[in-house]
Order: C-alpha cells, then structure tokens, then sequence
C-alpha cells in the first residue's frame, strides 16, 4: 500500500511539474479562462465526440491549443472561427482545416455559433487542465481505517467487560473463603446440609424434566423448521457472472437511473437484462474506466478488461470505432429465478405502484457483485402487500373503487391486500 | 531394470534352509485370517445386528443423504439480445395482421407473438370477410411447431443446397422446355394477385407450362355453375344476416360450405330482435352443423335431395318437374317453397349437391326471388379448381406426356381418389417438384422437395372476394432453410428480389389505388373501393329470368334425370370440423378436438342411422371403463373397399344413407399417434361426395375416444339448456318459458335465487370489478373454435386417445350436445312430467336415454360456471380453490395436493384432474413432448405438473392484463376491453365476457335480458357465467 502511494506521489509530482510549465507556456499566449465553467460547457457541447485523453468520434482535446500552437502555429482566433463554422473555415481554404477534415472520415464538426469567446475560453482552459491524479488508495485505506476502529472499540468494550465479570467472581470467591476462615476461627461450626446437587434435584423433579423437555422439543422444531424453510431459498445468491458488471460504478456512483437500462420494468412484466446496444449507448465513449473508480480489490486495469469484454461480446473494433458485426451473447447468470406458477409483473410496481426498486432488490447501488437481497417468499409478498399502501392520487382507474372501498373500510388509505391483492388467483395462474 | 541386490527382512532369512522363511514365502498372511470363524460361523452370523436389508438400508441412506447434501439448485442463464429489436419487450405481446390461405382455409386473423414467437391466432375484427378464425386456423399456430416440417430442401431424400437445387431445376426446365415437353404447376387454389401474376410470368418464359388448380374437395359443379353465369371462376356470395327464411339442401354453411365463414351473419339473424329472427330449414343426409342449428330438419338421402330441390325450385317458380318423393318428404318440400314465396327477397336458398344442375338451379332460384342475402357480385375466390383439368393431368402423366409435374399446397397422393393413377404417372414424369411442409405421401414421391416455410413465416396476398383483398406477412424469422413456392419461382425466373417487394410493386400498380401500402400490411385487409361498382357481373334482366327459368326448367329435369334409380346404400362424404380437409392431420389439438355433433376425437368413422345399424345388425356400446365401443364395417364404392371402418351410430342420418369425413387415414409426415382414421379419399371418385355404396358387417369392435356417451336430456330442459318457441317467446310472458326454479321455504315456495333461501351470507362484490360472461345459445353454432383458443391461450395439455376415452379430457371449455328423445326437447319434457313413478317409469326412462331418429339438437359450451357458492370451494381440504372479489374462481396449482374432492363436489363437470405429467414426458408424445412445440405456449400460463386439479380460469391472465394496463395508463376500463379467449375467438357473438358493475356494459344488458338464466340453477350454486335461454322458430306458413 505504501509503496503505491509512493508511485503515485511520483506520477503526482510529475503532473505538478508539466502543469506548471504548461501554465507559463499558456499565459504567453492567452488569456484565462475558468476551468469550471467550461467543464460544464465541455460536457454539454464537446463531450458527445471528443474526449480528452483519447480520439473518439473526433480527436483528443487535451492541451489543444498548447498542440496547435506548438505543431501548426495557430492560435485562438483560429480555434474560435473552428469551433463555430468549422465547415466554413474548409471551404475558405484554410490547410489545417481541410487537413483535419480529411484525416476523420471527412466529417465536418458540428458548428457551434452560440458559443461567446468567453465560452470558448473557458472550454479551452479546461481542456489544458492537468488530469486530476488518482486518489483511490488514499480513500481505500481510510475506510479500513474507520471500519478497524469501530470493530476495536467494540471488541475492547466486551473485553473490558469480561474482565470486569471475572474479577467480581474472583472477588466472591475470596469473600466466601474470608468469610469461612472467620468462622473457623471464631469455632463456628458450618452445618453441612445434606443437599442434592442441582442435576439431581432436577432429574427427580418429573414435572420439570417436562417442562424442560418441551421446551427443548419446541425449540428444536423452531430451528429444524426454520432450516427447511430455508431450502429452496436463495436469499444473498451471487453467482459469478461472465462479465464482472458493477451495479455500484453504474448506479451507485454514476447515478444512473436503474430504468434506463432495465427499461421494460416500466412496462412489462420482465424488468429485462438490458441489451448490449444499451450499454453501448454509454460505453462506445467510455473504453476504460477512470483511475479513481479502481478500488483496491479490484484494479483499473481489471475493470477496463471487463469493457473489452462486452466489446467482445457486441462486437466492436476500438481501433476503428465500429461493429464487426461478429458477436457473442453474453449468458448472463439469472439470480431471482421465481417458480413458474408465480406470477409477478415488473410495470405493476414499478409504474403503477411507484415503487423503488431497492425495495425489493436491496442497496443495488452499494453491490459491487450483485446478489438476491430479498427471500422472495410468498410470506415476503404477503406482509408487504399488508402494509403497503396503493397509490392511488391521480389514478383515474382508482378512482371509483377506492371512493368505495375507502367508505366500507372506513379508511382514507388503502393497503393493497383491502384492495384484493391477496387472492390466489391474483399471482397464481 | 532389474537389480541383484537382495532385500532382507531379518537374520533368519540368512539361513537358507530355515524353516520358518520357506514357511513366509508360501504364505501371504503371517497369521491365518479367521475366514471360517467368521464365515462359517452361521448362528452368529444370522444374530449379527447388521442384516443384509439392514447393511442395504444404510447404503441407501447414505446414498441419499450424500446426494442431498450435494444437490444445488440449478443455474438458470439468462441471454439479453446483443441488438434489441425496438418492437420487442421481453414479456409484452405484439399483433400482426396476417392471412392464412393454406387452400382450404382462408381467414383474416390477428396474431399474437410474445418475444417474437407466435402464440396464438385471434380474430382481426378489421376484416369485412372471413375475419374470424375457425377451430382449424386457431389451431394452425400448432402447425408452425411440427416436428416433422421437413427442414431444407432435398433431393432424392438427401439435403442439398437451395442453389444446386434452383440451378438443376431450372436447367431442366430449359431442357424439357426446349423439348416441348409440358410443364404444369399442380397448386392449390391461391387466390393470389401476386401469385397468379408469377405465373403468368412462369408461363411466359416457358411455353409448355400450364398452371391445374386443384382443390382437395372439390367445388366444381358450384364452379362451373357461376361461371357458366357470371363469366368468372368464383363461387356465389351469401349474407345470411339479410335471410329471414333460409333453405339449404344438403349444404353445410355453417361448416364448410363454399370455404365456410358463414356463421356470424347467420348467427346475427338467429337471436330474436323486436320478435323476428330467421328460419332455417335444412334438408341433409348427415347431422351437420347446419341441421344441428335448423329450426326444421329433414332428413334425406343425396338423392332424395337433388329431386327435393327440384322439387322446390318448381313449386317456388311454379314449372314442374317428375320424379316422385315420399308424400310426407313432399308436402315438407311444399311448405317449405310457400315458406320462400312468402318470404320473397328475405328468403335464400344454397345447396351443397355438387351437381351443376344443382347449383345453377339454386342461382335461378336466388334471382328469382331477388335474395337480399344472394350477392353473386362480390365473387368468392377461394376455390378455383377444376375436376377435369385435375382428370385429365393425372391421364395425362400416366401416358407420358408431362415432362415435369411442380406441386405447391396440394397432396394428390393422398387426396386423389385415384391416387395410385397418380403416382404411376408420377414415376413417368422427368422432373417432379413439391413445394411442401412435409414429407408426405406425395413430396416423398417427388424427386426434389422445396422446404415450404408456414404461413405465419411467408409473404402473401389473397383476394378472398371480389375486391376483398388480404395480406400475409410473416409473424417469425424462418425457423427452417425455407423458402416459399413464390420464392422459388421467383429465383426460377431469374427476378432477383424478395416476395415481399413483388407483392408491394403489384399492388401498388394494380390494387392500392394510391393507398399506403404499409397501412394495408397493418390492417392485413384491403378492400377495393369500387370494387362492386365496376364488376362487370351482368345482372339478368327480367326478361332474361323467364329464359333463364325456362332454361334451368331444363337444369331441374336434368338434376331429376341425373338422380336415376338407386336402390342400396348411399355415401355422403363430408368433412369435419376439426381436420377438414386433412392438411393438418399431424396437429394433436385437431385430433382431440371432439367432433361437435358426434362428440368423437381421434377418429373418423361412418355415420349410420339406427334403423340401418339395426338392418344390418352394426351396434354401439359403452363397455365398463366408460368408453364407447363400435362394429367394424367394410364398405365398397365401386369395387374400391375400405376395410373395417368403425361405425357410429347418428340419430337424425338418412335412412339409406351413411356418412363418412375426410381427413384421416394419413401414413405419412406424421406421428404414428396421429395415423388415425381411414382415408375416405378412396371413395372419392370422380370427385363426387355422394356415392352408391354397399356396407357389410366386418369382426371385430372399435374402441372409440367419444367424450359424451350420454345424448339426450333427459326432459331435464329446463335444468340445463331453455328452450322456448318464437311464438312463446313472443307471446307469453317470462315466467312461462324462463322460469326461475322455486324451493320451500317454511313450506312457501321461494324463487331459488332470493337470498332468504341461501345457507351462505352473500359476498359484497358490488365493489371493484364483478366478471360475468355470457353464452347465447341462439347464437352458438356449436363450431368449437372457443374450444380450441382456449386450448392455446391456457396451455391445455393434449392426453392422446386412450386416455380421452376415459374420460380424461383435459379441455377446460368444452360443447356439449344434446339430442331430444321425442321429436322435440319440449316433447321430452312433457313425457317426464307425465311418467308415472308408479307404472313405467323404468322402462319410459330408458326410452328416453335414446336419441330419436331425427332429433332437435341443441349445444351448449360448459365451462367453469364459477359459481358465487361454489361447492368445490368448500370441500378442498387445503384451500387451493378459493373465491375473489371479481367473481373468478381461483385455481392454485402449487397449493393443490389432488384429494380431487372439488371435482366430485362440482355439479357441473368442470374439472379437469391431471393424472400424468402431460409436458416432457415420452409417453405422452405431442406438442408438450418437443422443444419445437413447447413453443407455442403461453408464458403467463403455468404449465400444470402431475397430481393437480385444474379448470377454466375465466382467463384471469388476459383481465389481469387489461386492468393493468389501465392502472398504468391511468384510466378507467372500457365495455369490450375485457375479453376471454373463448370470447374473443367466438365470431358469432354468442361469447359476451365483461364486468356487470360497468352498468352500461354489454354484459351486465344481457344479465338483464329476459333470456338469461343459469345452469343448473336450482342448486343454488349462483354461477357467473349465464346462459340466453334457446329460441326456435317453429311458425310454419
């Protein structure tokens, strides 16, 4: 771990370095823009072709201005006329303009004439900023860090505690032999009752040794049922998957909206293992993870082999940036599997009851490997058909049945099971 | 390598002569092992603990417990597409409009695919003509999933490639071309705008070829007959909604007849509006569909009928004819042409004697008295063959002179009455082609076999009537290396492009008129917007109707002449509701399908009155596991003998008269649980469907797989199926003909539907939805196509039939039909009320078991009632049938443990018990049995394992839906959203489902309606489902 942090001081200072010699490169040239500005500029307008480090649909943006200043000569102004009619400048003749046309695919770039200078600026001066140095060690060792100091803290306080227990005992045990010592000496004599001992006592206690039993019996068939019913169940089921997909990077930290890739939750009864298309929408501009989603378990260079797996699978070149067309479906390993006389549909709670989906499926955006959450047990089902409440405002198909049924029931909110949600029939067909 | 050093193992061994080293050396074991004292040993050994069961026990149980303790639940894999198709949501159905037009069946349909898979066939209520799908075309999604489709196409019975076999055909085409050999395309009639223009095209490029339309059941004479009218090849168009009297002589329109699709008009004309509804009167020698539903039927031999429609046409016109009938056939005949006159244009008359004369008589007559209901401008296009065209290739080829025989839709091998003609000609033809599903009796024969994909995998287009135009359009990806004969000729043609841009180039050239093709792909249909006003059919001006009548005057002394002296037997062939024509005899849901009238799967058989069957001593019987058993007879048309067909006694068949279907005795492409039958194509000759036919007793006894083994009513009428007259429906007041059955209370006779008499507190279901579905006896022609859409819709399983003869049906919806034992069920009822328990109640009963010779027929879809009280709910030992709030009875089939003490307590038979496992088990080896046809089932379905009990849900899938997607979209439910699969599939509007707390639905009208009343309704059981109390009209002039 040390050792890490210790390269990527290196790298870290090193960047520092270039940074510095790239600002005093830069203020020769131009003014300054603001960097925060225009990221968000950056990725409103730029970021759907271009990335930073790397050629997508156009080139690579970082330090373009330093790059055309070095290796063409040209300056601001040029970029500005680019950025918003870049296929008037190819039309005026301009060399580097044709040039640049030529060499990717002969497609113009998309003009831009709502963009001020100020703009323009600001998107330049966050295109020549440094790449922010990964931090992911750092964050991965505090929270070791926190997670050993709660386990101390309460392993010290049982300690503490046992210790506090023994010495007690110790100090009975010392008050009974003083005590028997005073009594010898003062010529006390102790009766020596003639007791059973306890085992004894209780094994002729009949009525006892039936309680007991019972009890036992009870408790035994509490667990031996509490097994059985576990089997069959596949409650924490985290197969491995042929792609390592994360739920953690893509909803969790991405924020992704969990319909925009299991879409026919909304619609359906299946929520749908989302089509490889689907991630394509996203990762034909995203080849490689950031260095600071790599986590200490599992590396950049781990997650960026995940992507070129789905590559694979959907059959895209990176080099040329298109689709083979040779692909390979992924097979997915199913973890809910419900049995085939269940019937449960997705649109149901998803539209119409507006449920979210870590009801059911847990903290999906905390599982870096996905697993069952839930038993998915009819119980399960039930009790929260129990409690839940429909959601009926603006609904109109509710309307009349719940004016009704709100009146036989006396209640202004219904549960779903007063609204018929348990009946047989209603998942079983 | 060997090595000289020698081990030792102790001092002594140094000692080369000691003893005790020779001793070692001779034994393995330094200390003799106690063998004997174990094993000899008998007493201790038979004292041991462990016994021989007891040491096999604990290796059983270690077994098991070993292998329970490794048991895992399986890993399930989940593949997404690599690239979604937009169309497709995992778990959302999609619709295509499409065509079937397999030569046999023609319909408009919808269908239903889930996850690109067709699933079921649905109505497409956008269609003006054949829009709803028969029993047979429900069924044909099944056909799709055959297992025996052939898979590429193939030569000699080898695979070879499309393009070795397009280039090796087409070379000898050239050659036999060249030659001046003839080349004739065999086809079934395709009815096709496209296909005709391909040919044609076909025809060009080789001069020899000739295109022979065949139709497997031929509809010459009606053919000949329009033409020789009307100019075109067609048929003559009925509406039998406009007839208010209807006379058919030997035609099955409710079957069959001129392609069928007749039903729903006729069914808008039978249930009483404002007191009218029509009058059917049926002239027939087999119980049909049509006579079943005829409020007067009549009995007739085939020839009684070509003289009974002269007859009529004579007293109708007023020329006359000889010939004679039976006086009291006569004075029937009379009336019924006073019935016509006086009817005049509300009144039609069809006919099904394939005799032109015959036919060309029922035109005139049609014109004559100018029928609202006759339309011979919108021509019916569906059948095109032509008997002699078909005679003469068959000679033809069997002298040589075809060079090369191309087949598509047609199975002459099987189909021909001379097939063995056929097939010696077809060894005598150079190149022999069939476009083909199967391997059957006739591609086999051929040298190459074009793999043809299923309608649901082809382009199309039909122009079912004059005008009516319909597409096909493919509903799944080929799941075979197919292509489709148009296809084929195409690529013969050299036209490098699909079917599908020729179709769309055709019509927008000739059909579309402007009109967006993709909007008629969508609808499927299309109809020409003045298509009627141009056709160029002359209507016959007055003047012309009295040369015409002098001239078919003519057609009825022929038609007389024709019928000549016939004494001993006739046949009447016919085709059956469930395999028609035959093509489908490899679909396990037709051959289960019960017959509607003789109620009969998995056969066919001859159709025999009791008054023959006593003559010639033919019996059936129900033998003691509940089965029906037959004779055997041999019959022989014209020195051809089809040997030991199974005979079934009809009521109401023509004395003189046997009747005998179409369809089975297939032996090839097909299952063997599927070679059912005997092929009555043999008797087919000269395309005739009558015969003279002579019948001997043969040994032996059938065992046939008939699920009602009970005919008649019993006078129980009221009970179970209402029957009034119009005149009484008209006249008298409710409670006269519909009344409500009374039980004592406090020895005061109470309405059994009041709730004082109930021993259950009523549930409050006014809340919510309340299902109701409702059946119009009036309505139903008992035509089975609910039977089998709820048998796609609700994955019921196919039992085979050894296990439909005992009564194992798995159908949830089944039509019972019932025979009265007097002439009518009213006359039953009267002869229950006055048999006396004192004097001959036995031997009366057991008349009455009998069906009469010629019965009234009435029948009546039962499925689950899903009674309000219902008796099976409250004998299930583990609640697995419960109650809901909508009226629905609930079925849990994982709570199910099979007690089957719900099927006992059901008063009305409803249950179905699922003795075996019915889905991937080897011993029940239909569609279930394959991964192919497991495909046809419906996911929101469960597929029902062995052991449970099972029943119709009132297809709780289909309202679950609908009330989900108005949850979702935020709205309230419309009348007519709510829909079950039988009621969906029931063109004739006898099927009404909805939910009666809409006050202004449909449903919850005919809940009011003075016709409604329940089954069985005395029980109490307070069903759901109700029935429209059956009007018939008796007035006679």
């Amino acid at each position: 771990m040390k050792k890490v942090n210790y390269r990527n001081f290196s790298i870290s200072s090193l960047f520092f370095g270039l940074l510095f010699s790239i600002t005093f490169s830069f203020s020769a040239t131009a003014q300054e823009g603001d960097p925060d500005v225009g990221k968000g500029l950056y990725n409103t307008y730029c970021a759907a072709c271009h990335r930073l480090d790397k050629p997508m649909t156009g080139p690579a943006l970082r330090y373009v201005e330093q790059r055309l200043y070095d290796e063409q000569g040209l300056d601001r102004q040029w970029l500005y006329s680019w950025i918003r009619n870049s296929s008037a400048l190819i039309k005026s003749g301009d060399a580097y303009a044709n040039k640049i046309y030529n060499e990717w695919n002969q497609v113009a770039m998309n003009a831009f004439p709502q963009l001020s200078d100020t703009d323009i600026d600001n998107i330049l001066a966050y295109t020549a900023q440094e790449p922010p140095a990964p931090a992911v060690a750092s964050v991965a060792t505090e929270g070791e860090g926190n997670s050993g100091g709660s386990g101390v803290s309460e392993k010290l306080i049982l300690g503490a505690l046992a210790v506090l227990f023994a010495l007690l005992a110790m100090a009975l045990i010392l008050v009974r032999q003083t005590l028997n010592r005073f009594a010898e000496a003062k010529g006390v004599q102790i009766e020596e009752t003639k007791t059973t001992p306890i085992w004894k006592a209780f094994v002729q206690n009949q009525f006892l040794v039936l309680v007991t039993s019972i009890i036992f019996l009870l408790a035994s068939a509490y667990y031996v049922y509490g097994y059985f019913m576990q089997v069959g169940l596949d409650q924490g089921y985290m197969p491995v998957q042929p792609i390592h997909y994360s739920h953690k990077i893509h909803a969790g930290d991405n924020g992704i909206d969990c319909n925009y890739c299991h879409s026919s939750a909304r619609v359906s009864k299946h929520s749908g293992i989302p089509s490889l298309n689907i991630c394509m929408n996203c990762h034909k501009a995203i080849g490689e993870v950031a260095e600071s989603t790599a986590t200490a378990e599992y590396s950049k260079e781990f997650y960026d082999g995940e992507i070129k797996k789905l590559y694979a699978a959907v059959g895209w070149d990176e080099a040329t940036q298109s689709y083979t067309g040779k692909t390979q479906p992924v097979k997915w390993v199913r973890i809910h599997n419900l049995p085939d006389f269940a019937y449960f549909n997705h649109s149901q709670h998803v539209s119409v009851a507006g449920i979210e989906c870590q009801t059911c499926h847990g903290p999906v955006e905390e599982m870096e490997i996905m697993y069952q959450h839930s038993p998915l047990t009819m119980g399960w089902c039930i009790n929260c058909h129990r409690e839940t409440n429909v959601k009926v405002q603006d609904n109109e198909y509710y309307a009349k049945i719940h004016e009704e049924l709100s009146k036989k029931y006396g209640v202004e909110e219904l549960t779903a099971a007063q609204m018929g949600g348990l009946e047989c029939g209603k998942c079983h067909y | 390598m060997s090595s000289n050093k020698k081990y030792w193992k102790s001092v002594e061994e140094l000692d080369q002569n000691s003893s005790i080293v020779e001793t070692l050396k001779q034994n393995e074991f330094v200390e003799p092992i106690p063998t004997d004292e174990f094993l000899g040993n008998k007493e201790s050994l038979q004292n041991s603990a462990t016994t021989r069961r007891d040491f096999l026990k604990y290796v059983g149980f270690s077994t098991a417990a070993a292998s329970l303790a490794a048991c895992e639940g399986p890993v399930i894999k989940s593949i997404p597409y690599v690239l979604q198709p937009e169309e497709i949501i995992p778990g959302v159905a999609n619709y295509y409009a499409t065509t079937i037009a397999d030569g046999y069946d023609f319909a408009s349909v919808l269908v239903k695919t889930r996850e690109g898979r067709p699933i079921k066939i649905e109505n497409n209520s956008l269609a003006p003509t054949n829009g709803h799908a028969n029993a047979r075309v429900n069924a044909s999604v099944l056909g799709l999933y055959d297992s025996l489709r052939v898979k590429g196409p193939k030569k000699d019975g080898q695979d070879i490639s499309w393009e070795d076999f397009n280039s090796e055909i087409t070379s000898q085409l050239d050659k036999l071309n060249a030659e001046g050999k003839a080349i004739v395309l065999l086809t079934q009639t395709f009815a096709s705008p496209s296909t005709d223009k391909l040919v044609s095209q076909f025809k060009e490029k080789y001069a020899t070829a000739k295109h022979v339309i065949y139709d497997a059941i031929s509809h010459s004479a009606a053919l000949d007959a329009y033409q020789a009218k009307y100019g075109t090849r067609g048929l003559a168009n009925y509406d039998f909604s406009k007839a208010m009297t209807i006379v058919s002589v030997g035609a099955d329109f409710l079957g069959d007849w001129q392609g069928g699709g007749f039903d729903s008009a006729y069914s808008q004309g039978r249930v009483p509006k404002d007191g009218k509804m029509s009058r059917h009167i049926q002239f027939e020698s087999n119980m049909s569909l049509s006579g079943a539903n005829a409020d007067k039927r009549v009995p007739l031999t085939p020839s009684q009928q070509k003289l009974a429609l002269a007859k009529l046409y004579s007293y109708v016109v007023g020329t006359s004819v000889s010939g004679s009938l039976p006086e009291k056939i006569d004075t029937t005949v009379k009336n019924a042409a006073a019935e016509i006159k006086k009817a005049g244009s509300n009144a039609v008359v069809v006919t099904g004697i394939d005799d032109v004369n015959a036919q060309t008589l029922v035109l005139e007559l049609n014109e004559f008295l100018g029928s609202k209901a006759f339309d011979p401008k919108t021509t019916i296009k569906t059948r095109q063959g032509s008997n002699e065209a078909v005679a003469q290739l068959v000679n033809d080829m069997k002298a040589g002179k075809i060079g090369a025989v191309i087949m598509s839709g047609v199975n002459p091998s099987y189909t021909l009455p001379n097939a063995s003609d056929f097939n010696e000609g077809l060894e005598k033809v150079s190149l022999s082609v069939a476009s083909s599903l199967k391997e059957d009796e006739t591609s086999n024969r051929c040298t190459y076999i074009a793999a043809a994909p299923h309608y649901l995998e082809s382009w199309g287009d039909v122009e079912l009537k004059k005008g009516h135009f319909a597409l096909m359009q493919p509903t799944i990806r080929p799941l075979f290396n197919t292509k489709q004969f148009q296809e084929v000729l195409m690529s013969w043609l050299g036209i490098d492009d699909t079917y599908h841009n020729y179709i769309k180039a055709h019509w927008s050239e000739t059909i579309l008129n402007g009109t967006s093709f993709s909007d008629a792909i969508h609808d499927g249909v299309f109809v020409a917007e003045n298509s009627t006003e141009n056709s160029t059919v002359t209507t016959s001006e007055t003047s012309e109707v009295n040369e015409a009548s002098s001239s078919t005057g003519d057609a009825a002394r022929k038609l007389v002449a024709a019928v000549g002296n016939v004494d001993g037997f006739e046949l009447a062939l016919y085709t059956k509701t469930g395999l028609g024509d035959g093509q489908q005899a490899n679909n396990p849901w037709l051959q289960e399908f019960p017959d509607p009238i003789t109620r009969t799967s998995w056969d066919n058989y001859i159709t025999v009155s009791k008054f023959d069957a006593d003559k010639l001593g033919l019996i059936n019987r129900n033998v003691a596991n509940g089965g029906l058993n037959g004779s055997y007879a041999n019959i022989t048309v014209n020195g051809v003998t089809i040997e030991k067909v199974p005979v079934i006694i009809q009521p109401g068949q023509a004395i003189g008269s046997i009747g005998l279907s179409f369809g089975y005795g297939r032996t090839e492409g097909l299952k063997e649980e599927m070679k059912t039958g005997v092929n009555a194509y043999k008797v087919y000759q000269d395309f005739k469907v009558s015969q003279a036919v002579s019948i001997e007793k043969a040994a032996g006894e059938h065992e046939f797989a008939c699920v009602q083994l009970h005919n008649t009513l019993m006078g129980r009428g009221g009970d179970i199926i209402k029957e009034t007259t119009l005149e009484i429906f008209n006249t008298k007041d409710k409670a006269i003909w519909n009344h409500t059955p009374m039980v004592s209370l406090n020895h005061i006779e109470t309405p059994v539907s009041s709730p004082e008499v109930d021993l259950w507190d009523e549930f409050d279901r006014s809340i919510g939805h309340h299902f109701n579905l409702s059946i119009d006896l009036n309505a139903c022609t008992g035509c089975g196509a609910c039977v089998i859409a709820c048998h796609a819709e609700n994955n019921v399983p196919v039992v085979g039939k050894t296990e439909m003869r005992r009564s194992r049906d798995m159908h949830w919806l089944r039509i019972d039909r019932y025979y009265s034992s007097e002439d009518t069920f009213a006359g039953d009822m009267n002869k229950k009320e006055n048999i006396s328990g004192l004097t001959s109640s036995l031997s009366e009963f057991r008349e009455m078991e009998v069906a009469a010779e010629n019965p009234q027929v009435a029948f009546q879809p039962v499925m689950c009632q899903h009674c309000n009280h219902a008796p099976c709910e409250t004998v299930c030992p583990v609640a697995a049938t419960v109650h809901s709030r909508q009226g629905q009875n609930h079925m849990a089939y994982n709570r199910c443990v099979g007690t089957r003490y719900c099927a006992n307590n059901c008063p009305y038979k409803v249950r179905r018990f699922n003795w075996f496992l019915y889905s991937q088990n080897d011993e029940f080896d239909y569609f279930m049995n394959d991964d192919l046809g497991r495909m046809v089932l419906n996911p929101d379905v469960t597929v029902r394992s062995r052991g449970v009990m099972e029943k119709c849900s009132m297809c709780i899938q289909k309202t679950q839906k609908t009330i989900l997607d108005a949850k979702r979209d935020g709205r309230v439910i419309k009348d007519g959203e709510f829909q079950t699969a039988c009621s969906s599939a029931c063109g004739n509007g006898a099927i009404v489902f909805g939910d009666i707390n809409d006050k202004e639905s449909k449903v919850a009208d005919l809940k009011k309606d003075d016709r409604m009343y329940h089954l069985l309704e005395y029980v109490g059981t307070k069903p759901n489902v109700f029935y429209h109390t059956k009007v018939r009209n008796t007035t006679e002039v």
